[in-house]
């Protein structure tokens, strides 16, 4: 079977059905007599329900975050709602239902009201709702509830989905691996497995009917194969496949920390992109001089409402603390787009990437700016930040961003708050319009990071998205190298640095040409960095950039990366 | 029985944070807490209550406490409605 494969690495062991018991209504009914022991039952499972919802809030804290723990808190606030209580109360005293099932109609009345109403936020509440009634109704039915915490042997866990509750209870120790059928790259689960470095398969559509409890399966995570009940000769390949990805691991975990350096003597800086605290913990692991992108829309995600200030200084500092005095690029908000946020009432656009999005947004919406450049100043003074503007087109967007800068340092300055004057601000080269006036934008900043995912896109004008083009959508476009080598020249010119932030930043196979064009700073998922370092530590300066050159003069993207290729393989540039 | 006349002025209303720090403090009294919006009266001890009452900002509701601790509950809840943020 094929999924798609979210987290790399391959796992074989027994299946782990993670299954949702469903408690079938009993809408038996009890004597006059009893509804006093009924009541007491209720009381009690209550408190057992309690009980674990503060251990799950405690453990989640403990090895999640604070963020993630809060519907836990919620929770417990819910199950001691005196609306819930009243009618659970209502319906064993009043209508003699057994306590499951008082429950049961009183959920479903509180969640249908919340249902109904006009509001996104209010409309999740129901499934808060649902979800405390149902681990209530368990309690009481004396269902033991899934707890991933007691795993007694190693396992792959096969589900239909993944949610944050049934992970944050796991004990990952004993988790081999994850398939799911629903679910893709940027899922929870895929995500969540990435950061524990757990192979996955997601988007399988059918695995969790198709296999059964301690079953054998192999997952494939790095090209998303899944087989059910291999045989002793598809374990073996798998088993020395696995092998190898182990000690190729190992390896490269040795190259951490070393210098990215070429065997003549070119120094590069290998960065991270970040968005969430734990890949700030994963790109310090795995050896990060910097951070060269730090993804800052999570902050505003997920809410009703804009975070305020020190909610985003908070969050900055956090990763200005972790960072030391390794420079950590914050990229201000990118959000537009695919990234859209109800709350703030954009409109729906025809074309949404050449829209209402990131700095244009920005500069429209100056005090939701201003707020966060202020955050980010004052996190300035626990470690050494620089912002970044995203989706720069227009050289008069620079000056404005600049200018509210300016405006959120004075209003620091007379509260008397601490932070760095001299902060670097830098701004993301995306669109070939940047590209191209690059030499004029150089002298309004200190540094460019080349994003190449965007620029890619708008360069070849190809949407990722769509299935039957999505083949022209390559990096490797002479017109995309070209616009890189003019952005890296103009910024030396200029005497200052270039960085690349896109996924094209931690490609192997592209390394040796963009170490060759003169880049300065690659930054890449926290995974990807000691696989480009291995080869950049192997590389000579000199041929790279008459090899940069000579690409530049291919026209058909297919030679170019035949060329790359037989380079890397001729020179053994991937082997330790 | 103690009355006082509210209007919500910070961004969220009385949602997410704000609706659970309201219920939080009420809790802390033993008086009883209700929030009167028009015709409609909850329980503000019950966040499902305020949430259902949806209390944005501009809403004007009508906070009522009743009970031995009354002044105290009155005071504490009005600060906290007059210095959300949020």
């Amino acid at each position: 079977m094929k999924g798609i494969g979210a987290s790399q690495g391959i796992a074989i062991g027994k299946v782990f059905l993670l299954e949702k018991v469903e408690v079938i209504p009993n809408d038996t009914k009890i004597d006059m007599d009893s509804v006093e022991d009924e009541l007491n039952r209720l009381e009690k499972a209550k408190e057992k329900t309690k009980d674990q919802l503060s251990k799950l809030y405690d453990d989640t804290i403990a090895k999640v975050g604070e963020k993630e723990a809060s519907i836990f808190d919620a929770h417990l606030m819910l199950i001691d709602d005196p609306i819930l209580e009243h009618k659970f109360k209502g319906y064993v005293s009043n209508n003699f239902y057994v306590a499951e099932t008082a429950v049961r109609l009183a959920m479903n009345e509180v969640s249908h009201m919340f249902e109904e109403l006009d509001d996104e936020y209010l409309r999740e509440r129901a499934g808060d709702v649902i979800d405390v009634c149902t681990r209530l109704i368990y309690n009481l039915a004396e269902v033991e509830i899934v707890n991933l915490q007691d795993l007694s042997e190693e396992v792959i866990v096969v589900s239909k989905n993944l949610t944050p509750s049934d992970t944050v209870s796991m004990n990952f120790n004993k988790v081999l691996g994850f398939a799911t059928d629903m679910g893709g790259k940027t899922s929870h689960v895929a995500i969540i497995a990435r950061s524990l470095e757990i192979p996955a398969v997601v988007g399988m559509k059918n695995i969790f009917s198709k296999v059964e409890n301690d079953d054998i399966l192999i997952i494939d995570g790095c090209d998303g194969t899944v087989i059910i009940n291999p045989t002793e000769e598809e374990i073996t390949i798998y088993r020395s496949k696995q092998k190898e990805l182990k000690e190729e691991k190992n390896e490269l975990q040795k190259l951490a920390d070393k210098e990215a350096i070429t065997i003549d003597g070119r120094r590069v800086k290998i960065a991270a992109n970040v968005g969430i605290e734990k890949d700030v913990y994963n790109a310090l692991k795995n050896g990060a001089e910097a951070i060269g992108l730090y993804r800052t829309e999570f902050q505003y995600m997920d809410r009703v409402s804009l975070p305020t200030e020190s909610e985003l200084f908070e969050a900055y500092k956090n990763v200005a603390v972790k960072m030391g005095d390794k420079q950590v690029i914050v990229r201000t908000f990118d959000i537009g787009g695919d990234k859209h946020i109800n709350y703030l009432n954009c409109p729906q656009e025809m074309n949404p990437f050449l829209g209402y999005r990131a700095i244009r947004l920005c500069l429209d919406r100056k005090d939701i700016f201003k707020t966060q450049l202020k955050a980010i100043l004052r996190a300035s003074n626990y470690g050494n930040l620089m912002i970044m503007y995203p989706m720069i087109t227009h050289i008069e967007q620079v000056r404005q961003a600049n200018e509210i800068l300016n405006q959120a340092k004075l209003e620091l300055h007379n509260q008397k708050i601490k932070f760095n004057r001299n902060i670097e601000v830098g701004i993301m080269i995306e669109t070939p319009a940047a590209a191209t006036i690059a030499d004029l934008l150089i002298k309004e900043v200190d540094f460019f990071s080349i994003g190449t995912n965007d620029l890619t896109q708008y360069t070849i004008a190809v949407d990722r998205g769509n299935q039957k083009i999505e083949y022209l959508y390559n990096s490797y476009h002479p017109a995309v190298l070209r616009l890189i080598k003019k952005v890296i020249d103009e910024s030396h010119k200029a005497g200052k640095w270039t960085g690349m932030c896109g996924e094209f930043a931690g490609d192997e196979k592209a390394a040796v040409l963009l170490l060759g064009l003169g880049l300065d700073e690659f930054s890449m998922s926290p995974t990807s960095m000691t696989k480009v370092k291995r080869i950049i530590r192997k590389c000579n300066y000199s041929s790279s950039k008459k090899i940069a050159e000579d690409l530049l003069n291919i026209s058909s993207v297919d030679e170019v990366e035949n060329y790359l290729d037989n380079y890397i393989n001729n020179n053994n540039l991937k082997e330790g | 029985m103690v009355k006082s006349l509210i209007e919500i002025t910070n961004e969220t209303g009385l949602h997410a944070r704000p609706a659970s720090e309201f219920v939080k403090v009420a809790k802390n009294y033993k008086s009883d807490v209700f929030l009167q919006k028009e015709d409609k009266k909850i329980n503000a001890k019950s966040i499902l209550g305020i949430l259902a009452l949806c209390l944005n900002k501009g809403s004007k509701a009508e906070i009522i406490v009743d009970g031995e601790d009354e002044g105290m509950a009155m005071e504490a809840l009005t600060d906290l409605i007059n210095n959300m943020v949020e």
